[in-house]
């Protein structure tokens, strides 16, 4: 089976304690509704989702508000068994915002619950009928080259859909939700099934066109089942045993996609749908890091096999603007350095007219998105954010807990595949209407500044479990250090450029003090993500000669907890001062006040904007983030810090 | 995999399926000694062993199985 389907991958996975969490329900501050619709936000298994289901039917059983979720009455005919599926929807659909009562007849009643005026069904007033019926359930006869009779068969099937639509429709003003037809995996020439009228084949693909023009622009609503057998692949739909043993329609392992496409589908009706897509830049839409790489070096050329993969995902976000779907970017950048691509980039396909805002800042993206939404008058819960980093992605669903964040594998060329795998823009009709809304956002890559703040960013960071490794040079280190050194430009001091050699020279120097840094955190191994050279200059005094940090660990507190093990090292030194210089680029000017932030005092300023800062080693005492370090390496132990 | 080995995996799977920490297991243990074991919770039962013990069983095998007992003896003559 492909997981991407039937592991649903673009969920994120279930934590070990989701079971505590579902017994202990009701018991928080929060609504809930909104727990379990956290809970639901994961992927699961049916045995999970079946647990789930119970404890919203306890619920609902019990009296209890299950606000926000919005109320649907859903009653399912099928000729197959879906006493399995039901509590999946159940379950599945507090993911899409919605509290479902599923109305189950007795097996098999399709037409007599259908056109009954009491059926249980009809009785029940639903708010949508589910037509889940297998091909197994039509009076399909092989009529194999009769063109008349195949002809004759297929309008039969549709009258039959049609007498159960008449029927529900004068009994109640439910929604019909029809199902289509999966094929069999077997053929009876091969190839020939296809155009030979009266195969099952040809029969089941004309019954499915001609129940899609019918439904389109009717009101009611079309369950694409054969297209998601088809994704997932008719052999991995179609389990034959199950059908034998118990009349299961296709295979139990992909009942929670089935129930998450249920899911989607009356979240469309009930206009749940998500309406905006918030593109992250670096890694998301190019390859690389536009600070860093420059125009020059970020991938999105086509035939570079990186680039394609980006491509791919601007292009899907094209395609998704052209129906209606409003496109903002989120990025930790430089405003002007994040812009140029868009404006300068012939390979880009996303352009500035196309993004309704464009936050690009160091400010954390959950206070971004929330300005984002704001600004297009948009709830976060019709937000989705496509983002590479996962540190980024937990932060959102931890603090926006309302915003779609899918999970996103390794392998960039998956992307788009899994961006449109989770199907959080799903539509049932599209009017010329939608194809304007993206224009009427005006789409002027609006820059909004932000207000207030949201909170929970520093609890966040802190549970990331982060251990900061501080290292002098060394050789294993060093073409790392020398990659760093050479291809930073924006986190960096001075941008003093050294070869090998020279690195070397600092490494063996025993009056230079080096350090290089690591990041670890749950999500993995940053890496090497700072380099720091301090030389010796007047006595007493280290020259920070270069200080330079991946972008990609800012707003963690990383330069106080490395200017924290400089000073250790200067104590234990007799070192009395640190002197620092800020030399400007047109690349850098994001650490014109690095040195200020960490309580140095500017000594002078030039014409160029050249600047250089000091700072007393005796009671510097640099903000501690919540991290674990490890000092590793050096000749002499440093001084114990002053508690 | 052991006997022992066997049932212990096999009672999460069964605390799994039921949604109830208290079963225990027996070789006699069958359907009409635990609430809510119905045919469909039956073949939940079976597709959740399947998966968790990595094999698959034939329709006449399930179609035999009379107690935990039958069950234990099919996943070691396979896994």
């Amino acid at each position: 089976m492909n997981a991407l389907y039937s592991e649903l991958q673009w969920l994120p996975r279930a934590p070990e304690e989701l079971p505590q969490r579902l017994k202990a329900l009701g018991n928080s501050a929060g609504t809930l509704g909104r727990e379990l619709q956290a809970l639901a936000s994961y992927a699961q298994d049916l045995n999970q989702l079946t647990r789930l289901a119970k404890a919203i039917e306890k619920a609902r059983v019990g009296g209890k508000s299950l606000d926000p979720l919005v109320p649907f009455r859903l009653a399912v005919l099928s000729n197959s068994t879906i006493d399995l599926i039901v509590p999946a929807l159940v379950a599945t659909a507090a993911r899409h915002g919605v509290a479902l009562e599923v109305i189950q007849p007795s097996y098999d009643q399709v037409a007599q619950e259908a056109l009954t005026p009491d059926s249980k069904v009809n009785s029940s007033k639903p708010d949508a009928v589910l037509l889940a019926l297998d091909y197994r359930a039509l009076p399909l006869k092989l009529t194999l080259g009769d063109r008349a009779a195949s002809s004759a068969t297929v309008q039969g099937v549709l009258g039959y859909l049609q007498a159960l639509r008449n029927g529900i429709k004068a009994n109640s003003k439910a929604v019909c939700i029809f199902q289509n037809f999966a094929p069999p995996v077997e053929s009876l020439f091969g190839s020939l099934d296809r155009a030979l009228p009266g195969t099952l084949r040809s029969l089941i693909d004309a019954i499915n066109s001609q129940l899609a023009e019918f439904v389109l622009g009717s009101g009611d609503v079309l369950l694409d089942v054969a297209g998601l057998a088809e994704t997932v692949g008719l052999a991995d739909w179609h389990n034959t045993q199950l059908w034998n043993m118990a009349k299961f329609s296709f295979s139990d392992e992909l009942i929670p996609l089935y129930a998450d496409h249920i899911g989607r589908t009356i979240a469309a009706i009930r206009g749940k749908s998500k309406k905006a897509l918030i593109l992250d830049l670096d890694n998301t839409v190019w390859g690389g890091v536009i600070g860093d790489d420059g125009l020059e070096g970020i991938q999105i050329a086509q035939g570079d096999a990186r680039g394609e993969a980006h491509l791919a995902v601007q292009r899907l976000a094209l395609d998704l603007r052209q129906r209606g779907i409003v496109l903002a970017v989120s990025s930790k950048n430089t405003d002007e350095v994040a812009r140029k691509p868009f404006e300068k980039h012939p390979e880009m396909l996303l352009k500035l007219e196309h993004i309704a805002v464009f936050q690009a800042n160091w400010n954390d993206k959950a206070t971004n998105i929330q300005a984002i939404a704001e600004e297009l008058s948009l709830g976060l819960d019709a937000m989705v954010l496509l983002d590479d980093n996962p540190v980024e992605r937990g932060l959102v669903r931890k603090l926006l807990p309302q915003v779609a964040v899918p999970e996103l594998p390794e392998e960039p060329a998956w992307y788009a595949r899994t961006l449109a795998a989770a199907g959080y823009f799903e539509a049932i009709a599209f009017a010329a209407e939608d194809m304007k809304r993206a224009d009427f956002y005006q789409d002027n890559a609006k820059r909004v500044s932000l207000q207030k703040q949201v909170g929970g960013v520093d609890a966040y960071l802190a549970s990331l479990d982060m251990t900061i490794t501080f290292q002098p040079f060394d050789a294993t280190g060093r073409a790392r250090i020398v990659q760093l050194i050479n291809k930073s430009n924006q986190y960096n001091l001075t941008t003093r450029r050294y070869t090998d050699p020279e690195v070397t020279e600092a490494e063996n120097d025993p009056e230079v003090f080096t350090l290089q840094v690591r990041l670890a955190d749950i999500f993995g191994d940053n890496g090497m993500i700072s380099v720091v050279i301090c030389r010796p200059g007047e006595a007493g005094v280290w020259e920070i000669d270069t200080w330079l940090m991946s972008c990609r660990v800012l707003g963690r507190k990383v330069e106080q907890m490395v200017l924290r093990e400089i000073l250790d090292h200067a104590r234990a030194k007799g070192i009395r001062k640190l002197a620092g210089t800020y030399r400007p680029t047109d690349r850098n000017k994001l650490v014109v006040d690095h040195y200020a932030r960490l309580g140095f005092t500017k000594v002078r300023e030039d014409g160029s904007g050249l600047t250089r800062w000091e700072l007393a080693v005796e009671g510097a005492d640099p903000e501690s983030a919540p991290m674990k370090v490890v000092s590793q390496g050096f000749a002499e132990a440093k001084e114990k810090p002053i508690a | 995999m052991d006997e022992p080995q066997i049932y212990a995996r096999l009672t999460e799977i069964f605390h799994d399926v039921f949604d109830e920490d208290s079963i225990e297991l027996t070789p006699e243990l069958s359907a009409k000694d635990v609430d809510g074991w119905d045919s469909l919770a039956h073949i939940r039962l079976i597709l959740t062993v399947e998966k968790a013990f990595k094999i698959k069983f034939s329709t006449s095998e399930i179609g035999k199985l009379e107690n935990v007992g039958d069950l234990v003896k099919l996943i070691e003559a396979r896994a």
